[in-house]
């Protein structure tokens, strides 16, 4: 395990020179949580192991990196979060898991592996798929978990899945799904457990580099940001190029044909994962512009210092997540627009649990989609190649 | 100091034959109906198999996903839940909570492939001693029929640390 003064230089702590930006702008200490990024640094790089890893918020960090992109001496903030909580897992803090960690058991028994996943019955007849090799490789995510674990918020995160591979079928093409596929580790990796991420990670490089693609599409944020950045070191040979949905809409808008009636006023929320993890704004933006009568309105917070769903990790679903989640949603109310697009479906998961709060009845509901769902529908009308 | 003589270790017991494995079962039951339901047919000396751990609850209600998953991971071939009849819940609704999240339960157990057979969610009052021992004994025989969970079999067990 790495020492303190490790994990302070790999992360730039040093830098720091104590301005308390971070603080400053923090999501969960705005709004009076406990929890200071700044104590975060200073505690590291003073080597004060217990302020660190047993003061309890360890786990109440969102990991939306707004602090590292406001951060004056570049100070990898994230990066930090992540490797002190795999310290914590390896001394046995570990967060508490909301959902009395069913998704984390979920997860640790794909790392496990086992029993063969009976994950492709999302599939409906008029989706063409192949299992194994192929040119391109489409990353479902565990949508259909999350569909099957969130029945009584009425989770449509599959229909964003099955429009991707709508969407690959009308350009002509038939994209891997692999009946094999894992979860990507994210969420693990971010609750400190490196050892089951590991074993998940190996997994799933081999698959995708088994089936010998040249390009790997991801509709999931949190997916993309694992593969891109996370999985780097596990690949062996070549790496085939890794983008986001939006970014492949966006290099075939011009074999696209887009129809659909009646205006409708969208706005977009930028999970952080795709925006300040992996720097793609302006993707999402040109695939909502080119569709016709879809008519952007941004929220006051929006591309880089978009806010957070507040919920990143299984690890913090506290009172501060849920009142970062009521602001946002009624800043996209804000907007006048009718429906709230995304493109990760945890960021899904969380509003639509918040809309569900009673105290607030409709004045915080909208409706939500995934960015793909929506170009699908919008391009319905042509006739299918 | 003298070395005093090893004592000799208890002799192990041969490997078992799948044909005598005996599966492991975790059986979540609530305070009121079915935990005394077991008990009922405890006092009544009625036979069941033994290849049960129970786990008392105060109410089936409780019983969220996580639980059941988590038995599954540490190694359990089957996992029986069970609560009182509808309406005759202690807590008025509790059991009809179970029923939400043990199909939630199901539909996440079934999407792993861990499969149907290994849940199962039964409705035992505390009267009914004789049909607790039924359904143990039904239930044990389905599991083993299944076999050993795949889950345990699996060697891919994350170490500690490396």
């Amino acid at each position: 395990m790495p020492e303190f003064t490790e994990l302070a230089k790999e992360a730039r702590a040093w830098a720091c020179y104590d301005c308390g930006k971070c603080t400053a702008t923090c999501p969960i200490s705005r709004i009076g949580g406990e929890y200071s990024p700044r104590r975060h640094v200073l505690s590291t790089n003073l080597g004060q192991h217990d302020e660190v890893l047993q003061d309890g918020t360890l786990f109440s960090c969102l990991t939306c990196s707004l602090c590292e992109r406001r951060c004056p001496a570049e100070v990898g903030y994230t990066s930090l979060i992540q490797r002190l909580r795999e310290l914590s897992h390896h001394e046995g803090v570990e967060p508490e898991c909301p959902h009395g960690g069913a998704l984390q058991s979920v997860m640790r028994m794909m790392a496990r592996g086992g029993p063969q996943q009976d994950r492709m019955g999302w599939l409906t007849g008029d989706l063409k798929t192949q299992p194994k090799k192929g040119e391109v490789v489409y990353w479902t995510g565990c949508t259909m978990y999350y569909d099957a674990f969130f029945p009584d918020f009425q989770m449509t995160t599959l229909e964003g899945t099955r429009s991707v591979v709508r969407l690959m079928n009308r350009l002509g093409i038939v994209p891997v799904v692999s009946p094999d596929e894992r979860c990507c580790g994210h969420d693990l990796l971010w609750n400190g457990d490196r050892a089951s991420f590991e074993l998940l990670a190996r997994h799933n490089v081999n698959l995708v580099t088994e089936s010998d693609a040249d390009l790997l599409v991801v509709s999931c944020a949190e997916c993309l940001r694992t593969w891109k950045v996370d999985y780097e070191p596990f690949f062996t040979g070549r790496i085939p190029r890794i983008i986001h949905i939006s970014e492949f809409i966006t290099e075939h808008l011009g074999d696209m044909k887009f129809g659909g009636d009646g205006q409708r006023r969208v706005t977009f929320q930028d999970p952080c994962r795709l925006g300040r993890h992996l720097g793609i704004y302006d993707a999402p933006r040109q695939v909502l512009e080119a569709l016709p009568g879809i008519e952007l309105a941004e929220m006051r917070r929006s591309g880089p210092s978009a806010m957070c769903c507040a919920g990143g990790t299984w690890s913090n679903c506290d009172r501060y997540a849920k009142q970062i989640q009521t602001e946002r949603l009624r800043e996209a109310k804000g907007t006048g627009a009718e429906v709230l697009v995304t493109s990760c479906p945890k960021c899904q998961i969380h509003f639509r649990c918040t809309m569900k709060d009673p105290n607030h009845g409709d004045e915080i509901k909208i409706e939500m989609q995934d960015i793909a769902e929506l170009v699908a529908e919008r391009s319905q009308a042509t006739t299918e190649s | 100091m003298t070395v005093k003589a090893k004592r000799q270790k208890p002799k192990r017991l041969p490997p078992k034959t799948p044909s005598s494995w005996n599966p492991r079962i975790v059986v979540f039951a609530c305070n009121w109906c079915s935990y005394a339901g077991a008990d009922t047919a405890g006092v009544s000396r009625i036979q069941h198999q033994p290849h049960f751990r129970m786990i008392r609850v105060m109410c089936s209600g409780r019983i969220q996903p996580g639980f059941v998953l988590r038995a599954f991971e540490k190694g359990a071939d089957g996992v029986l839940v069970s609560g009182c009849h509808f309406g005759d819940c202690h807590y008025i609704f509790g059991n009809e909570r179970a029923v939400e999240q043990f199909d939630k339960t199901m539909s996440i157990i079934k999407l792993l492939g861990i499969g149907e057979g290994r849940l199962r969610l039964e409705w035992i009052s505390a009267a009914e001693g004789a049909r607790f021992a039924e359904v143990i004994n039904e239930f044990t025989d389905q599991v083993r029929k299944l076999g050993p969970s795949e889950l345990k079999t699996n060697s891919g067990q994350p170490k500690a640390d490396s």
